[in-house]
């Protein structure tokens, strides 16, 4: 004789029944859940976002398996560090080469506002060359901080209508 | 100490005419010595037999503005043989300022000297490449002259944030 209760969906009628959503929410789903972000480690932010990444904080949690080195490869750029006047085409040219959809997640205060930094070699903000969605502040953020900022981003993509753009 | 000045003063005495001025500051001393002269200086700073300076510590440039001359360029020779450390400077002048190259002596003096080009303007005759090194190479002006902008951005604060935020250059997507 069986003991446990169940109570699923699939236990009562043998199927695996039925879900309605949207298309919308659909897509959005499976965007926010196998996100590839793109290495753009500038400074000490980056170290932050490696031990993020590491098994103690595991971003993968959230389906981020692994960072791509390649900006054809990933639709996130998570600019980590301070951008200077000289790196900013680089990191232009590199986000006109991801393919959409693409969203730009700005960690730390030096490349969100230009932080300490306020001088004539390091852009005032990364939002002068790229789109950005999600600022995360702190000098640097703690991974904690960053996946906030993560999930922040997964709540906004989840509003984002596809098709009716 | 001592022994650093005698070194100076050997300096002084193989080229009379040419040096300026030796000073002595904390332990440190600098032999200021005209720039045309700078090439034989260091040859003989180099390969004389008590000196031996044979390595080019550092390299770097100054900016006395208003004074004139305006520029200065410092060496620190170090022996490694004898473990001893001098200090070369000379002088340019702010309209045209130009200093030999040591890049026939030593190597090392290539990227400090194209880093004082690009920092403070001296450009350096006889140096095989001469161009910026860290600032993008349209970029114009010398950052760190005493009289270029500093180029900050106005801080955004409570009372000031709508007049900032529309002068910020947001890009387009």
């Amino acid at each position: 004789m069986g003991v446990g209760v169940n109570t699923s969906q699939e236990s009562k009628t043998g199927a695996f029944g039925v879900v309605t959503t949207t298309l919308d929410q659909m897509i959005n789903w499976g965007r926010t859940r196998a996100m590839w972000p793109m290495l753009f480690g500038l400074a000490c932010c980056a170290i932050e976002m490696m031990s993020a990444q590491a098994s103690h904080y595991d971003m993968s949690r959230f389906g981020m398996e692994l960072m791509r080195a390649s900006p054809r490869q990933s639709d996130l750029m998570i600019v980590a560090g301070r951008v200077s006047r000289k790196m900013a085409p680089v990191l232009r040219r590199l986000y006109d080469q991801m393919p959409a959809p693409k969203w730009v997640l700005a960690m730390g205060d030096c490349c969100s506002c230009g932080g300490v930094f306020n001088n004539y070699a390091i852009l005032q903000g990364v939002d002068e060359v790229v789109p950005v969605d999600v600022y995360v502040a702190g000098c640097p953020p703690r991974p904690e901080q960053l996946m906030h900022g993560i999930q922040l981003l997964h709540e906004k993509i989840m509003k984002e209508k596809v098709f009716s753009k | 100490m001592s022994n650093l000045l005698s070194l100076a003063r050997k300096i002084d005495d193989r080229f009379p005419e040419v040096v300026q001025e030796i000073v002595e500051f904390r332990g440190d001393v600098t032999v200021v010595i005209n720039r045309s002269a700078l090439i034989e200086v260091c040859t003989f700073c180099r390969d004389d037999e008590t000196l031996q300076m044979n390595r080019l510590s550092s390299l770097s440039g100054v900016d006395y503005w208003p004074e004139e001359p305006r520029f200065a360029v410092h060496y620190v020779l170090h022996s490694l043989a004898l473990n001893h450390e001098l200090r070369l400077k000379v002088y340019a002048p702010g309209d045209h300022p130009v200093v030999p190259s040591l890049t026939a002596l030593w190597h090392g003096a290539d990227w400090p000297e194209r880093e004082v080009y690009d920092m403070f303007g001296i450009t350096f005759e006889g140096h095989p490449n001469m161009r910026r090194i860290l600032m993008p190479h349209d970029w114009t002006g010398y950052p760190q002259r005493k009289d270029y902008p500093l180029g900050y951005e106005e801080v955004q604060f409570t009372f000031n944030y709508e007049r900032v935020q529309k002068k910020k250059p947001f890009t387009q997507e």
